[in-house]
Protein backbone atom coordinates (compact mmCIF):
# COMPACT_ATOMS: atom_id res chain seq x y z
CA UNK A 1 0.00 0.00 0.00
CA UNK A 2 1.39 3.55 -0.95
CA UNK A 3 1.82 6.34 1.70
CA UNK A 4 -1.03 8.56 0.50
CA UNK A 5 -3.43 5.28 0.60
CA UNK A 6 -2.03 4.84 3.94
CA UNK A 7 -2.93 8.38 4.96
CA UNK A 8 -6.39 8.34 3.86
CA UNK A 9 -7.57 5.03 5.80
CA UNK A 10 -5.27 6.46 8.53
CA UNK A 11 -7.63 9.32 8.17
CA UNK A 12 -11.02 7.46 7.48
CA UNK A 13 -10.30 5.52 11.00
CA UNK A 14 -10.01 8.39 13.00
CA UNK A 15 -13.24 9.92 11.32
CA UNK A 16 -15.05 6.63 12.26
CA UNK A 17 -13.70 6.87 15.91
CA UNK A 18 -14.74 10.36 16.07
CA UNK A 19 -18.28 10.32 14.06
CA UNK A 20 -18.95 6.88 16.61
CA UNK A 21 -17.84 9.46 20.13
CA UNK A 22 -20.06 12.52 18.47
CA UNK A 23 -22.81 10.10 18.29
CA UNK A 24 -22.46 9.18 21.89
CA UNK A 25 -22.80 12.31 22.80
CA UNK A 26 -25.71 13.31 20.55
CA UNK A 27 -27.84 10.70 21.77
CA UNK A 28 -28.97 11.63 25.06
CA UNK A 29 -29.72 14.57 23.51
CA UNK A 30 -31.74 12.92 20.44
CA UNK A 31 -34.05 11.01 23.00
CA UNK A 32 -34.59 13.66 24.69
CA UNK A 33 -35.99 15.26 22.10
CA UNK A 34 -37.68 12.34 20.88
CA UNK A 35 -39.25 11.45 24.04
CA UNK A 36 -40.06 14.68 24.58
CA UNK A 37 -43.00 14.28 21.28
CA UNK A 38 -44.03 11.11 22.29
CA UNK A 39 -47.52 10.13 23.98
CA UNK A 40 -46.86 9.03 27.92
CA UNK A 41 -47.98 5.34 26.88
CA UNK A 42 -45.53 5.43 23.46
CA UNK A 43 -42.38 6.53 25.98
CA UNK A 44 -42.79 3.85 28.49
CA UNK A 45 -44.16 1.10 25.56
CA UNK A 46 -42.70 -2.40 26.02
CA UNK A 47 -43.36 -3.97 23.29
CA UNK A 48 -43.36 -2.49 20.62
CA UNK A 49 -40.36 -0.42 21.62
CA UNK A 50 -41.14 2.94 20.06
CA UNK A 51 -38.16 4.76 18.98
CA UNK A 52 -39.77 7.89 17.03
CA UNK A 53 -42.73 9.13 18.59
CA UNK A 54 -45.95 7.50 16.44
CA UNK A 55 -48.62 9.46 14.50
CA UNK A 56 -49.05 13.40 15.47
CA UNK A 57 -45.99 14.73 17.93
CA UNK A 58 -47.57 15.65 21.09
CA UNK A 59 -46.49 19.19 21.59
CA UNK A 60 -49.03 19.51 24.40
CA UNK A 61 -46.38 17.78 26.33
CA UNK A 62 -44.74 21.26 26.08
CA UNK A 63 -47.73 23.78 26.42
CA UNK A 64 -48.59 21.62 29.74
CA UNK A 65 -45.41 22.09 31.47
CA UNK A 66 -45.04 25.45 30.10
CA UNK A 67 -48.50 26.57 31.72
CA UNK A 68 -47.67 24.57 35.24
CA UNK A 69 -44.15 25.61 35.88
CA UNK A 70 -44.96 29.67 34.48
CA UNK A 71 -41.77 29.20 31.92
CA UNK A 72 -42.05 32.35 31.51
CA UNK A 73 -41.55 33.54 34.65
CA UNK A 74 -38.69 30.96 34.96
CA UNK A 75 -36.90 32.39 31.90
CA UNK A 76 -37.16 36.03 33.00
CA UNK A 77 -35.73 35.44 36.81
CA UNK A 78 -32.96 33.83 34.88
CA UNK A 79 -32.12 36.14 32.42
CA UNK A 80 -32.36 39.15 34.54
CA UNK A 81 -29.99 36.97 37.39
CA UNK A 82 -27.58 36.24 34.62
CA UNK A 83 -27.57 39.83 33.13
CA UNK A 84 -27.32 41.62 36.61
CA UNK A 85 -24.46 39.35 37.73
CA UNK A 86 -22.93 39.63 34.40
CA UNK A 87 -22.88 43.66 34.52
CA UNK A 88 -21.87 43.60 38.26
CA UNK A 89 -18.84 41.26 37.55
CA UNK A 90 -17.78 42.99 34.77
CA UNK A 91 -17.65 46.52 36.30
CA UNK A 92 -16.08 45.67 39.47
CA UNK A 93 -13.57 43.07 38.67
CA UNK A 94 -12.73 44.99 35.42
CA UNK A 95 -11.54 48.64 38.00
CA UNK A 96 -10.45 45.95 40.74
CA UNK A 97 -8.36 43.99 38.58
CA UNK A 98 -6.70 47.22 36.96
CA UNK A 99 -5.63 48.61 39.81
CA UNK A 100 -4.21 45.73 41.04
CA UNK A 101 -2.55 44.80 37.54
CA UNK A 102 -1.57 48.89 37.03
CA UNK A 103 -1.33 50.78 40.00
CA UNK A 104 1.24 51.29 42.65
CA UNK A 105 -0.77 51.87 46.50
CA UNK A 106 0.22 50.75 50.20
CA UNK A 107 -1.33 47.51 51.10
CA UNK A 108 -2.03 45.92 47.67
CA UNK A 109 -0.10 42.71 48.77
CA UNK A 110 -2.32 42.18 51.34
CA UNK A 111 -5.68 43.61 49.74
CA UNK A 112 -5.17 40.56 46.92
CA UNK A 113 -4.58 37.95 49.75
CA UNK A 114 -8.66 38.62 50.27
CA UNK A 115 -9.15 37.92 46.66
CA UNK A 116 -6.79 34.78 46.22
CA UNK A 117 -8.03 33.53 49.64
CA UNK A 118 -11.99 33.47 48.36
CA UNK A 119 -10.33 31.27 45.00
CA UNK A 120 -8.50 28.84 47.46
CA UNK A 121 -11.82 28.02 49.20
CA UNK A 122 -14.29 25.61 48.10
CA UNK A 123 -17.40 27.78 47.54
CA UNK A 124 -20.18 25.41 49.73
CA UNK A 125 -18.13 27.21 52.70
CA UNK A 126 -20.17 30.48 51.80
CA UNK A 127 -23.35 29.73 51.17
CA UNK A 128 -25.02 29.13 54.86
CA UNK A 129 -24.24 32.39 55.98
CA UNK A 130 -24.85 34.03 52.62
CA UNK A 131 -28.16 32.26 53.36
CA UNK A 132 -28.78 33.31 56.81
CA UNK A 133 -27.75 37.26 55.31
CA UNK A 134 -30.44 37.42 52.63
CA UNK A 135 -33.09 35.36 55.13
CA UNK A 136 -32.19 38.09 58.23
CA UNK A 137 -32.82 40.71 55.05
CA UNK A 138 -36.54 39.18 54.49
CA UNK A 139 -35.43 39.00 50.88
CA UNK A 140 -35.88 34.58 50.17
CA UNK A 141 -37.21 34.22 47.01
CA UNK A 142 -36.95 37.71 45.13
CA UNK A 143 -34.63 38.46 42.38
CA UNK A 144 -32.05 40.07 44.93
CA UNK A 145 -31.57 36.90 46.17
CA UNK A 146 -30.53 35.53 43.40
CA UNK A 147 -28.04 37.82 42.44
CA UNK A 148 -26.87 37.98 45.66
CA UNK A 149 -23.91 35.85 45.54
CA UNK A 150 -22.56 36.70 42.32
CA UNK A 151 -22.29 40.51 42.65
CA UNK A 152 -18.60 40.77 42.72
CA UNK A 153 -16.10 38.06 42.07
CA UNK A 154 -12.24 37.29 42.92
CA UNK A 155 -11.95 34.77 39.68
CA UNK A 156 -12.61 37.99 37.31
CA UNK A 157 -11.02 40.03 39.44
CA UNK A 158 -7.96 37.34 38.85
CA UNK A 159 -8.58 37.17 35.17
CA UNK A 160 -8.09 41.00 34.71
CA UNK A 161 -5.07 41.92 37.14
CA UNK A 162 -3.42 39.40 34.43
CA UNK A 163 -5.19 40.86 31.17
CA UNK A 164 -4.02 44.26 32.16
CA UNK A 165 -0.55 43.19 33.19
CA UNK A 166 0.39 41.78 30.06
CA UNK A 167 -0.89 45.47 28.28
CA UNK A 168 2.28 47.41 26.66
CA UNK A 169 3.13 50.11 29.51
CA UNK A 170 3.69 52.85 26.57
CA UNK A 171 0.14 53.56 25.49
CA UNK A 172 -0.57 54.51 29.09
CA UNK A 173 2.17 56.57 29.65
CA UNK A 174 1.70 58.70 26.86
CA UNK A 175 -1.54 59.23 27.53
CA UNK A 176 -0.47 60.30 31.00
CA UNK A 177 1.96 62.81 29.63
CA UNK A 178 -1.06 64.07 27.64
CA UNK A 179 -2.78 65.04 31.10
CA UNK A 180 -5.33 62.07 31.27
CA UNK A 181 -6.57 61.38 34.87
CA UNK A 182 -6.30 57.61 36.25
CA UNK A 183 -10.14 57.16 35.63
CA UNK A 184 -9.55 58.21 31.38
CA UNK A 185 -6.58 55.90 30.77
CA UNK A 186 -8.14 53.21 32.70
CA UNK A 187 -11.89 53.56 30.77
CA UNK A 188 -11.06 54.87 27.24
CA UNK A 189 -7.68 53.61 26.57
CA UNK A 190 -6.96 50.51 28.61
CA UNK A 191 -10.66 48.53 28.81
CA UNK A 192 -11.47 48.53 25.38
CA UNK A 193 -7.86 46.47 24.54
CA UNK A 194 -9.48 44.13 27.08
CA UNK A 195 -12.40 42.49 25.08
CA UNK A 196 -10.92 38.97 24.78
CA UNK A 197 -11.40 38.80 28.77
CA UNK A 198 -14.60 40.58 28.80
CA UNK A 199 -16.05 38.41 27.01
CA UNK A 200 -14.84 35.48 28.64
CA UNK A 201 -15.92 36.53 31.87
CA UNK A 202 -19.25 37.68 30.72
CA UNK A 203 -19.91 34.28 29.41
CA UNK A 204 -18.47 32.70 32.11
CA UNK A 205 -20.29 34.27 34.71
CA UNK A 206 -23.53 34.19 32.67
CA UNK A 207 -22.87 30.00 32.34
CA UNK A 208 -22.06 29.73 36.06
CA UNK A 209 -25.22 31.60 37.13
CA UNK A 210 -27.40 29.66 34.58
CA UNK A 211 -25.84 25.91 35.38
CA UNK A 212 -25.85 26.78 39.63
CA UNK A 213 -28.81 24.64 41.29
CA UNK A 214 -27.85 24.84 44.68
CA UNK A 215 -28.17 28.44 45.44
CA UNK A 216 -31.66 28.95 43.93
CA UNK A 217 -32.97 26.32 45.63
CA UNK A 218 -32.33 27.16 48.98
CA UNK A 219 -33.21 30.86 48.70
CA UNK A 220 -35.88 30.54 46.24
CA UNK A 221 -38.23 27.77 46.94
CA UNK A 222 -41.63 29.26 45.08
CA UNK A 223 -41.88 28.08 42.26
CA UNK A 224 -42.64 31.22 40.29
CA UNK A 225 -39.26 33.32 42.02
CA UNK A 226 -36.80 30.44 40.73
CA UNK A 227 -34.78 29.73 38.11
CA UNK A 228 -34.80 27.33 35.49
CA UNK A 229 -31.82 24.64 36.91
CA UNK A 230 -33.75 24.81 40.35
CA UNK A 231 -36.84 24.66 39.07
CA UNK A 232 -36.01 21.22 37.02
CA UNK A 233 -35.07 19.45 39.62
CA UNK A 234 -38.96 20.27 41.47
CA UNK A 235 -40.23 19.45 37.78
CA UNK A 236 -38.47 16.33 38.46
CA UNK A 237 -40.12 15.42 41.49
CA UNK A 238 -43.71 16.55 40.68
CA UNK A 239 -43.97 14.94 37.34
CA UNK A 240 -42.58 11.62 38.67
CA UNK A 241 -42.79 9.09 36.39
CA UNK A 242 -44.71 11.43 33.53
CA UNK A 243 -41.28 10.91 30.95
CA UNK A 244 -42.54 13.23 28.23
CA UNK A 245 -43.25 16.01 30.05
CA UNK A 246 -40.29 15.55 32.28
CA UNK A 247 -38.22 15.74 28.89
CA UNK A 248 -39.71 18.32 27.19
CA UNK A 249 -38.92 20.58 30.35
CA UNK A 250 -35.55 19.73 30.27
CA UNK A 251 -35.86 20.55 26.71
CA UNK A 252 -37.44 24.00 27.03
CA UNK A 253 -34.82 25.08 29.75
CA UNK A 254 -31.72 24.13 27.76
CA UNK A 255 -32.82 25.47 24.53
CA UNK A 256 -32.19 28.81 24.32
CA UNK A 257 -28.59 28.60 25.86
CA UNK A 258 -27.44 26.31 23.36
CA UNK A 259 -28.89 28.31 20.42
CA UNK A 260 -26.59 30.98 21.69
CA UNK A 261 -23.88 28.15 22.15
CA UNK A 262 -23.77 27.78 18.44
CA UNK A 263 -23.99 31.08 17.16
CA UNK A 264 -20.74 32.29 19.66
CA UNK A 265 -18.86 28.61 20.20
CA UNK A 266 -15.72 30.15 19.61
CA UNK A 267 -16.53 32.76 22.27
CA UNK A 268 -17.83 29.93 24.51
CA UNK A 269 -15.23 27.48 23.96
CA UNK A 270 -12.55 30.08 25.10
CA UNK A 271 -14.26 31.22 27.98
CA UNK A 272 -14.92 28.18 29.49
CA UNK A 273 -11.83 27.13 28.93
CA UNK A 274 -10.07 30.15 30.68
CA UNK A 275 -12.15 29.37 34.16
CA UNK A 276 -10.00 26.47 35.56
CA UNK A 277 -12.19 23.95 35.87
CA UNK A 278 -15.18 26.03 37.94
CA UNK A 279 -17.72 25.45 35.79
CA UNK B 1 14.87 56.86 57.71
CA UNK B 2 11.46 55.84 57.33
CA UNK B 3 10.24 55.16 53.46
CA UNK B 4 7.14 57.89 52.99
CA UNK B 5 3.85 56.52 52.27
CA UNK B 6 3.48 58.50 49.48
CA UNK B 7 6.74 59.58 48.24
CA UNK B 8 4.88 62.34 45.92
CA UNK B 9 1.25 64.27 45.14
CA UNK B 10 1.13 61.83 41.83
CA UNK B 11 1.91 59.02 43.99
CA UNK B 12 -0.74 59.94 46.31
CA UNK B 13 -3.17 60.55 43.52
CA UNK B 14 -2.59 57.01 42.07
CA UNK B 15 -3.63 55.26 45.48
CA UNK B 16 -6.59 57.37 45.94
CA UNK B 17 -7.73 55.95 42.79
CA UNK B 18 -6.48 52.98 43.47
CA UNK B 19 -8.31 52.15 46.46
CA UNK B 20 -11.72 53.59 44.85
CA UNK B 21 -11.60 50.98 42.26
CA UNK B 22 -11.05 48.07 44.55
CA UNK B 23 -13.39 49.38 47.20
CA UNK B 24 -16.43 47.78 45.32
CA UNK B 25 -15.09 44.22 44.94
CA UNK B 26 -12.89 44.01 48.40
CA UNK B 27 -16.12 45.06 50.30
CA UNK B 28 -17.91 42.58 48.61
CA UNK B 29 -15.83 39.81 49.11
CA UNK B 30 -15.68 40.93 52.83
CA UNK B 31 -19.42 40.77 52.91
CA UNK B 32 -20.05 37.55 50.89
CA UNK B 33 -16.64 35.61 51.02
CA UNK B 34 -14.62 36.67 53.93
CA UNK B 35 -17.24 36.78 57.01
CA UNK B 36 -19.30 34.14 55.59
CA UNK B 37 -15.56 31.90 56.46
CA UNK B 38 -15.35 32.78 60.14
CA UNK B 39 -19.27 32.56 60.62
CA UNK B 40 -19.31 29.39 59.17
CA UNK B 41 -16.29 28.29 61.21
CA UNK B 42 -18.27 29.78 64.66
CA UNK B 43 -21.31 28.33 64.09
CA UNK B 44 -19.35 24.42 63.64
CA UNK B 45 -19.06 25.18 66.96
CA UNK B 46 -22.96 25.72 67.83
CA UNK B 47 -25.87 24.23 68.38
CA UNK B 48 -28.42 24.81 66.12
CA UNK B 49 -31.91 25.26 68.02
CA UNK B 50 -35.52 24.75 66.02
CA UNK B 51 -36.08 25.89 62.47
CA UNK B 52 -32.82 26.36 62.25
CA UNK B 53 -32.62 29.44 65.15
CA UNK B 54 -30.65 30.59 68.27
CA UNK B 55 -27.47 29.12 67.91
CA UNK B 56 -26.11 28.43 70.89
CA UNK B 57 -22.15 27.76 71.29
CA UNK B 58 -22.01 23.95 72.02
CA UNK B 59 -18.19 23.58 71.81
CA UNK B 60 -16.91 20.51 69.90
CA UNK B 61 -20.07 19.02 69.84
CA UNK B 62 -20.45 19.15 66.02
CA UNK B 63 -17.43 17.51 65.88
CA UNK B 64 -17.30 14.80 68.52
CA UNK B 65 -20.60 13.83 66.22
CA UNK B 66 -18.68 13.97 63.03
CA UNK B 67 -16.00 11.65 64.29
CA UNK B 68 -18.88 9.26 64.65
CA UNK B 69 -21.46 9.82 61.98
CA UNK B 70 -20.84 6.60 59.82
CA UNK B 71 -21.92 8.96 56.88
CA UNK B 72 -19.60 10.88 56.59
CA UNK B 73 -16.38 8.10 55.57
CA UNK B 74 -19.16 6.72 53.23
CA UNK B 75 -19.21 9.88 52.09
CA UNK B 76 -15.94 10.41 51.77
CA UNK B 77 -15.29 7.52 50.28
CA UNK B 78 -18.17 7.82 47.39
CA UNK B 79 -16.64 11.20 46.81
CA UNK B 80 -13.24 10.02 46.84
CA UNK B 81 -14.02 7.09 44.15
CA UNK B 82 -15.93 9.21 42.50
CA UNK B 83 -12.99 11.79 41.99
CA UNK B 84 -10.94 9.26 41.09
CA UNK B 85 -12.64 7.26 38.57
CA UNK B 86 -14.46 10.25 36.94
CA UNK B 87 -11.17 11.96 36.20
CA UNK B 88 -9.09 9.30 35.49
CA UNK B 89 -11.62 8.07 32.77
CA UNK B 90 -12.25 11.54 31.40
CA UNK B 91 -8.95 12.25 31.03
CA UNK B 92 -7.69 9.78 29.59
CA UNK B 93 -10.86 9.69 26.63
CA UNK B 94 -10.29 13.11 26.25
CA UNK B 95 -6.38 12.48 25.51
CA UNK B 96 -7.59 9.99 22.64
CA UNK B 97 -9.78 12.43 21.49
CA UNK B 98 -7.72 15.61 21.31
CA UNK B 99 -4.26 13.42 19.63
CA UNK B 100 -6.89 12.14 17.44
CA UNK B 101 -8.40 15.80 16.05
CA UNK B 102 -5.32 17.04 16.20
CA UNK B 103 -4.09 17.30 13.03
CA UNK B 104 -5.41 18.82 9.49
CA UNK B 105 -8.84 18.54 9.03
CA UNK B 106 -11.77 20.47 8.31
CA UNK B 107 -14.18 18.81 10.97
CA UNK B 108 -12.40 19.73 13.91
CA UNK B 109 -14.25 22.75 14.95
CA UNK B 110 -17.74 20.68 14.14
CA UNK B 111 -16.31 17.61 16.91
CA UNK B 112 -15.23 20.30 19.46
CA UNK B 113 -18.65 21.69 19.25
CA UNK B 114 -20.28 18.80 19.58
CA UNK B 115 -18.09 17.05 22.08
CA UNK B 116 -18.32 20.66 24.46
CA UNK B 117 -22.15 20.54 24.15
CA UNK B 118 -22.72 19.35 27.62
CA UNK B 119 -20.60 22.09 29.21
CA UNK B 120 -23.25 24.93 28.36
CA UNK B 121 -26.32 22.83 29.61
CA UNK B 122 -27.69 23.30 32.87
CA UNK B 123 -26.54 20.02 34.98
CA UNK B 124 -30.26 19.55 36.25
CA UNK B 125 -31.27 18.89 32.14
CA UNK B 126 -28.37 16.39 31.69
CA UNK B 127 -28.87 14.39 34.89
CA UNK B 128 -33.12 13.91 33.85
CA UNK B 129 -31.97 12.47 30.53
CA UNK B 130 -29.58 10.63 31.81
CA UNK B 131 -32.00 8.81 34.83
CA UNK B 132 -35.02 8.98 32.03
CA UNK B 133 -32.16 6.38 29.80
CA UNK B 134 -31.41 4.53 32.87
CA UNK B 135 -34.80 3.60 34.20
CA UNK B 136 -35.13 -0.10 34.83
CA UNK B 137 -38.40 -0.98 32.80
CA UNK B 138 -38.64 1.38 30.15
CA UNK B 139 -34.74 2.99 29.67
CA UNK B 140 -33.25 2.95 26.71
CA UNK B 141 -30.16 1.80 27.81
CA UNK B 142 -32.22 -1.90 29.08
CA UNK B 143 -33.28 -1.59 25.37
CA UNK B 144 -30.46 -1.49 23.52
CA UNK B 145 -28.98 -4.17 25.35
CA UNK B 146 -31.90 -6.32 26.30
CA UNK B 147 -31.62 -6.55 29.91
CA UNK B 148 -33.30 -5.36 32.65
CA UNK B 149 -30.84 -4.05 35.14
CA UNK B 150 -31.71 -1.52 37.64
CA UNK B 151 -29.27 1.16 36.85
CA UNK B 152 -30.03 4.13 39.64
CA UNK B 153 -31.50 2.37 42.21
CA UNK B 154 -28.60 -0.97 42.45
CA UNK B 155 -25.75 -0.33 45.02
CA UNK B 156 -23.52 -1.52 42.72
CA UNK B 157 -24.52 0.13 39.58
CA UNK B 158 -25.43 3.51 40.91
CA UNK B 159 -22.31 5.07 41.34
CA UNK B 160 -20.97 4.28 38.10
CA UNK B 161 -24.24 5.71 36.61
CA UNK B 162 -23.51 8.98 38.46
CA UNK B 163 -19.51 8.86 37.34
CA UNK B 164 -20.55 8.26 33.41
CA UNK B 165 -22.39 10.87 33.59
CA UNK B 166 -19.92 12.70 34.80
CA UNK B 167 -17.33 10.96 32.92
CA UNK B 168 -19.64 12.10 29.39
CA UNK B 169 -19.99 15.58 31.01
CA UNK B 170 -16.44 17.13 31.00
CA UNK B 171 -15.10 15.00 27.39
CA UNK B 172 -15.16 18.22 25.57
CA UNK B 173 -13.73 20.31 28.17
CA UNK B 174 -10.56 18.47 28.84
CA UNK B 175 -10.64 17.84 25.40
CA UNK B 176 -10.35 21.59 24.36
CA UNK B 177 -7.41 22.19 26.90
CA UNK B 178 -5.87 19.00 26.02
CA UNK B 179 -6.10 19.80 22.50
CA UNK B 180 -4.39 23.65 23.19
CA UNK B 181 -1.79 21.99 25.10
CA UNK B 182 -0.67 19.64 21.95
CA UNK B 183 -0.96 22.59 19.24
CA UNK B 184 1.65 24.42 21.65
CA UNK B 185 3.73 21.65 20.73
CA UNK B 186 6.54 22.63 17.81
CA UNK B 187 6.07 20.03 14.99
CA UNK B 188 10.44 19.76 14.98
CA UNK B 189 9.94 17.52 18.26
CA UNK B 190 8.42 14.68 16.20
CA UNK B 191 10.53 14.78 13.24
CA UNK B 192 13.44 14.84 15.60
CA UNK B 193 11.81 11.25 17.06
CA UNK B 194 11.30 10.22 13.77
CA UNK B 195 14.69 10.66 12.73
CA UNK B 196 16.51 8.83 15.70
CA UNK B 197 13.78 6.40 14.73
CA UNK B 198 10.74 6.30 17.24
CA UNK B 199 7.71 4.84 16.60
CA UNK B 200 4.05 7.00 17.11
CA UNK B 201 3.86 5.36 20.69
CA UNK B 202 7.33 5.73 21.16
CA UNK B 203 6.88 9.50 20.49
CA UNK B 204 3.35 10.15 22.11
CA UNK B 205 5.23 9.02 25.34
CA UNK B 206 8.64 10.55 25.28
CA UNK B 207 7.31 13.78 23.41
CA UNK B 208 4.01 14.19 23.77
CA UNK B 209 2.89 13.77 27.60
CA UNK B 210 6.19 15.41 28.56
CA UNK B 211 5.53 18.30 26.57
CA UNK B 212 2.28 18.01 27.43
CA UNK B 213 2.60 17.11 31.45
CA UNK B 214 1.36 21.28 32.39
CA UNK B 215 -1.49 20.58 30.90
CA UNK B 216 -2.21 17.48 32.17
CA UNK B 217 -1.06 18.81 35.64
CA UNK B 218 -3.41 21.52 35.04
CA UNK B 219 -6.86 19.43 34.68
CA UNK B 220 -5.97 16.87 36.73
CA UNK B 221 -5.76 18.63 39.40
CA UNK B 222 -8.80 21.83 38.66
CA UNK B 223 -10.79 18.05 37.59
CA UNK B 224 -9.76 16.63 41.05
CA UNK B 225 -11.17 19.62 42.86
CA UNK B 226 -14.09 19.71 41.35
CA UNK B 227 -15.41 15.91 41.33
CA UNK B 228 -14.69 16.94 45.30
CA UNK B 229 -17.46 19.05 45.20
CA UNK B 230 -19.94 16.80 43.44
CA UNK B 231 -23.53 17.44 43.87
CA UNK B 232 -26.05 18.13 41.25
CA UNK B 233 -25.83 14.41 39.71
CA UNK B 234 -26.63 12.11 42.82
CA UNK B 235 -29.05 14.48 43.95
CA UNK B 236 -31.15 14.56 40.00
CA UNK B 237 -29.89 11.32 39.13
CA UNK B 238 -30.71 8.91 42.92
CA UNK B 239 -33.71 8.92 44.47
CA UNK B 240 -33.04 10.56 47.92
CA UNK B 241 -34.88 7.24 49.12
CA UNK B 242 -33.33 4.87 47.78
CA UNK B 243 -31.06 2.54 49.02
CA UNK B 244 -28.48 3.16 46.37
CA UNK B 245 -28.02 6.71 47.82
CA UNK B 246 -26.30 5.32 50.11
CA UNK B 247 -23.30 4.21 48.05
CA UNK B 248 -23.39 7.77 46.13
CA UNK B 249 -23.62 10.59 48.51
CA UNK B 250 -20.76 13.04 48.45
CA UNK B 251 -19.63 14.78 51.48
CA UNK B 252 -21.19 18.26 49.26
CA UNK B 253 -24.71 15.94 49.43
CA UNK B 254 -24.74 15.29 53.17
CA UNK B 255 -23.55 19.31 54.12
CA UNK B 256 -26.56 19.78 51.84
CA UNK B 257 -28.68 17.45 53.69
CA UNK B 258 -27.76 18.89 56.73
CA UNK B 259 -27.38 22.28 56.21
CA UNK B 260 -30.97 22.77 54.29
CA UNK B 261 -33.60 19.64 54.29
CA UNK B 262 -32.70 19.01 58.37
CA UNK B 263 -31.99 22.10 59.23
CA UNK B 264 -28.82 21.23 60.89
CA UNK B 265 -26.83 24.23 60.10
CA UNK B 266 -24.06 24.04 63.08
CA UNK B 267 -23.55 20.18 61.92
CA UNK B 268 -23.63 21.17 58.30
CA UNK B 269 -20.94 23.97 59.15
CA UNK B 270 -18.92 21.41 60.53
CA UNK B 271 -18.93 19.07 57.51
CA UNK B 272 -18.40 22.13 55.00
CA UNK B 273 -15.54 22.86 57.52
CA UNK B 274 -14.28 19.46 57.22
CA UNK B 275 -14.43 19.06 53.24
CA UNK B 276 -12.42 22.11 53.21
CA UNK B 277 -10.18 20.42 55.04
CA UNK B 278 -9.54 17.27 52.75
CA UNK B 279 -9.84 19.30 49.90
CA UNK B 280 -6.76 21.64 50.77
CA UNK B 281 -4.87 18.11 52.09
CA UNK B 282 -5.69 16.38 48.06
CA UNK B 283 -4.20 19.74 46.70
CA UNK B 284 -1.37 19.51 48.87
CA UNK B 285 -0.73 16.06 48.08
CA UNK B 286 -1.24 16.56 44.46
CA UNK B 287 1.10 19.84 44.26
CA UNK B 288 3.66 17.77 45.85
CA UNK B 289 3.66 14.85 42.57
CA UNK B 290 4.47 18.27 40.52
CA UNK B 291 7.88 18.45 40.53
CA UNK B 292 8.16 14.64 39.56
CA UNK B 293 6.38 14.60 36.78
CA UNK B 294 5.71 17.95 35.39
CA UNK B 295 8.12 19.71 32.69
CA UNK B 296 7.72 23.44 32.57
CA UNK B 297 9.50 24.93 29.84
Amino acid sequence: MGYKAKQKLNAGIVHIVLIIGAIGMLAPFLWMVLTAFKSKSQAISVDPFYFLPQGAWHFENFTEVWNSYNFLRLYINTLIMMALRVLSALLTATMCGYAFGRLEFPGKKALFSIVLLQMMVPSQIFIIPQYLMVSKMHLLNTQFALVFPGVVTAFGTYLFKQAFQSLPREMEEAAELDGCSVFQRFSLIMLPLTRSALVSLGIFTALFAYKDMMWPMIVASDPSKTTLSAALAKLQGQFGSNYPQIMAGALMAIIPMMVIYLIFQKQFIEGIATSGGKL
Amino acid sequence: MKKKLFPSPRAWKEAKAAYLFVAPTLIGLLILNFYPIISTFYLSFCKTGDFGLNNTFAGLVNYARLIRDPDIPQSLLNTFRYALVQVSFSISLSLVLAVLVNRKMRAVSVYRTIYFLPMICAPAAIAMVWRWMFNSDFGLLNKLLGTHISWTTNPNTAWLCVAVVGIWSSLGYNMVLLLGGLQDIPKDYYEAAAIDGASGIDAFFHVTIPLLSPTLFFIIQTGIIGALQLFDLPYMIIDESSRAMGTVKSVTYLFYQHSFMKGERGYGSAIVIFMMLVIALITWLIQRTEKRWVHYN
